[in-house]
């Protein structure tokens, strides 16, 4: 049976997490039809349809659908269910909110946060903030999924287009009602999608620290800037820079962690980087077990250095 | 009104657990528990709504063993009125834990269910979801601010991009993110009030609710182990190695 990609977009291209979702949604073997929905996307539908794999885009267009409330979005999802053996999303903000609604629906119990496809009904997925891998066969007849999307490659667009095909939107939502959002405006890479991660914690000291002595090395080398909980909780960065078991998790070629002790919940976020650099003043940091290159010292006096060499 | 606040007992946050020699789950002999710290944010966030007024009992809910009491009364030393044992032994996966809350939301007729956004120990982020679907209620996840007016409740929530607002009428559901609020400690009195608070004892069949689990654990494995590097002496020796030995500059 097909699989239904639920598609995170922008109303005008697919989000990147997206794109990995569906490497995963086709290792399942079957064809992969992608949803988009919202208000306005007819072009990320048709930037979805150019994606390798996708053989039909559902377009759900309209204002009920507006900044895609959870509500709306799963009578939705399930109303199309029927045709489909899985219904495969990115484990974003988004997917976390919507997926386990869609599921409940549809009396499936949801496996979240698949890192590794072993066979069709099969998966492994990190608990115990990545220190157990659990390997879970589904007896639902269908499966619902989330996909980390740190764990898969993006895929690459096709040759020809696939069909885009309308589908009515649901009823709007009754007792939910968006009110506004404070989205943050950032130049730099999208932090789910940079090749190199500066993170920054509670070293740092300050939220006017942490921006002066991290931006020009995230400037210099096209970084993300991540955030420990500690750098959060103490207001020096934004809550939508955390990394961690409970913020997001990130694979990048290099994490260089300043300022950063090392707690499970933040290697859980940040563990899988390729090249890990630490900097710390203290020799014991645990950040140190998973450093490929550690450098102790005061970061005050060795990022001003770093940002110069490069 | 009143808000039910639902309750997991899970490995301390500060263990790092170890997986079993035989690979069928992680061991949890001997290792401290305690309640799942995104369910201490959601106590402490009913306390203070009931504290300003806008409610008027707090109940504990959780699934679990016997010892799961002990997490129900760690919540009430923390202030909440009285708590619900639903006892069950084994693996009991979101979904039926999801359902087993329905079954008390018949019961209790709450107004307001708060819980964490994600137990520690399964990472799943799904039990509220799934709730506010079983019941119908509109949800508000990864709450980092809950504004109770009358028949309403203004929520800011932490997404991906930033903060989100939504306003939900109520009866709804609500899961906690970090920033909510920082929990209390149980003051000595209130360790000694809440030996006296009653916990009522339930059980998923008792409630009509199947718990049986939907997915097979084959294997828990350890991850895969990342070696330790080295220690750099400098800037320069650091630019150095990234540059030639890693090829990432
Ligand atoms: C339920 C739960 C969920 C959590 N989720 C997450 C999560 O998703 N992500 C996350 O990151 N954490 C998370 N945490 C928090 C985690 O347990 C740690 O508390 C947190 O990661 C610590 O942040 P930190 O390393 O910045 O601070 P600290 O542990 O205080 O470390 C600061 C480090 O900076 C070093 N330092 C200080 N000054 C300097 C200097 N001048 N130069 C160089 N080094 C210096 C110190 O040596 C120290 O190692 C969670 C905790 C709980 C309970
Ligand atoms: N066995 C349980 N008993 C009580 N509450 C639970 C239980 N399991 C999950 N929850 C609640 O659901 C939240 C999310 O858990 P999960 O979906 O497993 O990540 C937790 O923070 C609790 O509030």
């Amino acid at each position: 049976m097909t699989t239904l990609l639920v598609a995170e977009h922008d109303n005008t291209a697919l989000a990147e997490p997206s794109l990995r979702a569906l490497a995963a949604a086709r290792q399942l073997g079957s064809d992969v039809h992608a949803l988009v929905a919202g208000r306005d996307c007819r072009a990320a539908a048709e930037a979805a349809a150019l994606q390798d794999g996708v053989t039909k885009v559902l377009l759900a267009d309209g204002e009920e659908l507006d900044h895609q409330l959870a509500e709306p979005m799963a009578e939705l999802i399930v109303s199309l269910a029927g045709d489909y053996g899985a219904i495969v999303a990115a484990a974003t903000a988004a997917g976390k909110n919507l997926m386990p609604r869609v599921a409940a629906l549809l009396d499936v119990m949801q496996v979240s946060d698949i890192t590794r496809v072993v066979a069709p009904d099969t998966f492994e997925r990190p608990i115990y903030a990545g220190n157990a891998i659990e390997t879970v066969k589904s007896s639902d007849s269908k499966l619902v999924i989330t996909v980390r999307a740190s764990a898969f490659g993006p895929g690459a667009t096709g040759v020809a287009p696939a069909p885009v095909v309308d589908v009515a939107p649901p009823r709007a939502s009754a007792n939910s009602h968006f009110v506004r959002a404070v989205i943050a405006q950032s130049a730099r890479p999208e932090l789910n999608a940079a090749r190199i991660v500066i993170s920054g914690g509670r070293g740092l000291q300050s939220a006017d620290n942490f921006n002066k002595y991290l931006a020009p090395l995230a400037d210099k080398l096209n970084a993300a800037i991540g955030a420990s909980r500690a750098a959060v909780d103490a207001g020096y960065a934004a809550n939508n820079l955390q990394v961690g078991q409970t913020g997001k998790i990130v694979a990048p070629d290099r994490d260089i962690a300043c300022g950063i002790s090392g707690a499970i919940q933040h290697l859980a976020g940040m563990k899988n980087s390729k090249v890990i650099v630490a900097i710390n003043k203290d020799p014991e940091a645990p950040i140190f077990a998973v450093a490929d290159y550690g450098l102790v010292g005061d970061l005050f006096e060795i990022l001003p250095q770093l940002t110069a060499a490069l | 009104m009143r808000i039910l606040v639902a309750v997991k007992r899970v490995v301390d946050f500060n263990v790092k657990v170890r997986v079993k020699p035989d690979e069928t789950g992680v061991d949890l002999a001997n290792v401290k528990m305690a309640m799942n710290p995104f369910d201490e944010i959601a106590v402490e966030e009913a306390l203070r709504q009931k504290e300003a007024g806008k409610a008027d009992e707090v109940v504990l809910v959780s699934i679990g063993p016997a010892e799961a009491a002990e997490t129900i009364r760690s919540g009430l030393a923390m202030g909440a009125d009285r708590g619900i044992l639903v006892k069950s032994d084994g693996r009991i996966e979101p979904l039926a834990v999801a359902k087993v809350l329905k079954a008390v939301i018949d019961r209790e007729r709450p107004g307001l269910v708060i819980l964490g956004k994600q137990a520690i120990d399964d990472d799943s982020n799904q039990t509220g979801q799934m709730l506010a679907a079983l019941v119908g209620w509109p949800q508000a996840t990864f709450a980092s601010s809950v504004v109770l007016d009358g028949e309403r409740a203004e929520v800011t929530r932490e997404i991906d991009g930033g903060l989100e607002t939504l306003e939900l009428k109520l009866p709804a559901v609500v899961t906690t993110d970090l920033r909510l609020n920082e929990p209390r400690y149980a003051s000595l009195p209130n360790i000694m009030k809440a030996k006296r608070k009653p916990i009522e004892e339930l059980t998923p069949a008792g409630l009509g609710v199947d718990v049986a689990p939907r997915l097979e654990v084959l294997k828990v494995a350890p991850p895969e182990p990342r070696k330790g590097g080295v220690k750099v002496n400098s800037v320069p020796e650091l630019v150095d190695r990234l540059k030639n030995e890693a090829g990432v500059l």
